[in-house]
């Protein structure tokens, strides 16, 4: 079962390469976004350092989103996907890997320009820490979620409206406790219990989502 | 011996009976021929086949055993081949097909089987090629070379020589020939062409007459 996800995932992984500015796209979107909150709040440092949590988490979502819409869309589209249904590998697999290559092309970049965008924002110096473990444990559930909307919305027109549509409320609540955390950690209050809130909609995301995605590509061939 | 059954199959499409009461059988070696007019649910019955749809009615079955009753199995036994040549214009060639041999075959030796593939379609000079520069025959070529590059007994082609030459459609017989003489089965839709050795031919219009009579 390992083999034929590590098969999937490189392969996932080898077309992002290759196909280069389209995945590096919502990096660039999520770089932009933020960088453009100074210029509409004005250069205050005090607004900026408070809003800096909530701006980088709605950027956040907001890119992840963005590489959603073609999560599964070429693979239906060339019908790869009719022969990733057929092929004798679980499609839970075949969506975890899936997943698993969105998170690495757009929830990894993700965190690793978050802590230069903070430092852009003043950020407190406190919240780095809160950001960064928050990140790690809500990009992968905002990937997890997405996928079964990604799927949902296959063959549909105007797919896209229709995903954020789908996805956009479910990631509320990763949203606040990722939020809560920062600014938790950024005040000196305990950074733990939203930590844990954010663990606990990761799991609960890693056993759900594979499986409605799975049910929704099946449907989708059909 | 084994053999693959269907059984007073019904297909419905978007409401629409395509046919009912369909039968037919493939022994090991053998080969079925699927003939009618356009719309006669030729690759309808072959996604059937395959499990990508569910039959509205009737039975499916492989050595006796009812397919639905273990999909995962029956996806192992199958090849599918559809309108669709799933290539991947970022990928080259070998790249394309070395993903699919090791998905269904393991990644052992998937190197190896590409490169036999890929000569057995006429394509090895094509290996380090971008999907994305192949002609619709070189990409059919390639997604044939498929279902060499991973064993599976049965093979369901849906009109397999769409733009093929005749160099590549003889070699699309040869495959097809030598995969029965290994005991495989194959099932494939076609107009006109020459039908392989001791084909069966299921022409599908017998299928759909009278439905419109009876109110379907």
């Amino acid at each position: 079962m390992l083999n034929p996800l590590l098969i999937l995932i490189r392969r996932d992984l080898r077309l992002a390469v290759r196909q280069g500015m389209d995945s590096m796209m919502a990096l660039v979107f999520f770089v932009l976004a933020v960088v453009l909150f100074p210029f509409g709040v004005g250069p205050e440092a005090n607004v900026l350092a408070r809003i800096a949590a909530g701006v980088i988490w709605v950027a956040a979502l907001l890119a992840s989103m963005l590489a959603l819409e073609r999560l599964f869309q070429a693979d239906y589209e060339d019908g790869s996907l009719e022969l990733l249904v057929l092929a004798p590998v679980p499609m839970e697999v075949v969506v975890a890997a899936k997943i698993a290559a969105h998170w690495l092309t757009t929830g990894l970049p993700l965190m690793a320009a978050a802590p230069l965008l903070a430092v852009l924002l003043g950020m407190e110096a406190g919240g780095f820490a809160g950001l960064l473990a928050a990140l790690a444990l809500g990009t992968p559930s905002l990937s997890l979620i997405g996928a079964v909307g990604a799927a949902l919305i296959l063959g549909s027109r105007r797919g896209g409206v229709l995903l954020s549509l789908l996805i956009l409320p479910l990631y509320i609540p990763v949203l606040i406790f990722g939020v809560a955390a920062v600014d938790a950690a950024a005040g000196g209050y305990a950074l733990q219990p939203h930590l844990l809130v954010l663990t606990g909609l990761l799991l609960a995301a890693l056993a759900l989502a594979p499986w409605a995605a799975a049910a929704a590509l099946r449907q989708a061939v059909e | 011996m084994t053999d693959f059954v269907g059984r007073q199959l019904v297909c419905v499409r978007g409401g629409r009976v395509v046919f009912a009461d369909l039968g037919f059988r493939v022994e090991a070696g053998g080969a079925l021929v699927l003939a009618g007019p356009n719309g006669s649910g030729k690759s309808s019955l072959l996604r059937l086949m395959a499990g990508l749809a569910h039959p509205a009615g009737g039975v499916l079955a492989w050595g006796g055993e009812d397919v639905a009753g273990d999909p995962a199995t029956h996806r192992a036994r199958v090849h599918y081949v559809g309108h669709l040549d799933a290539v991947k214009p970022d990928l080259t060639v070998a790249e394309n097909l070395v993903f699919w041999a090791a998905l269904r075959g393991g990644s052992d030796g998937a190197g190896a089987r590409t490169r036999t593939a890929l000569e057995a379609f006429g394509i090895p000079h094509l290996a380090d090629v971008p999907g994305r520069y192949l002609s619709a025959g070189q990409r059919r070529r390639l997604n044939l070379a498929r279902i060499l590059a991973a064993p599976a007994p049965l093979w369901l082609l849906d009109e397999p020589k769409t733009a093929l030459d005749t160099d590549a459609a003889g070699r699309v017989d040869a495959a097809v020939a030598s995969h029965r003489a290994e005991g495989g089965m194959v099932v494939m839709s076609m107009h006109g062409g020459s039908l392989p050795e001791g084909a069966v031919v299921l022409d599908l219009a017998a299928f759909n007459a009278g439905l419109e009579a009876v109110g379907c």
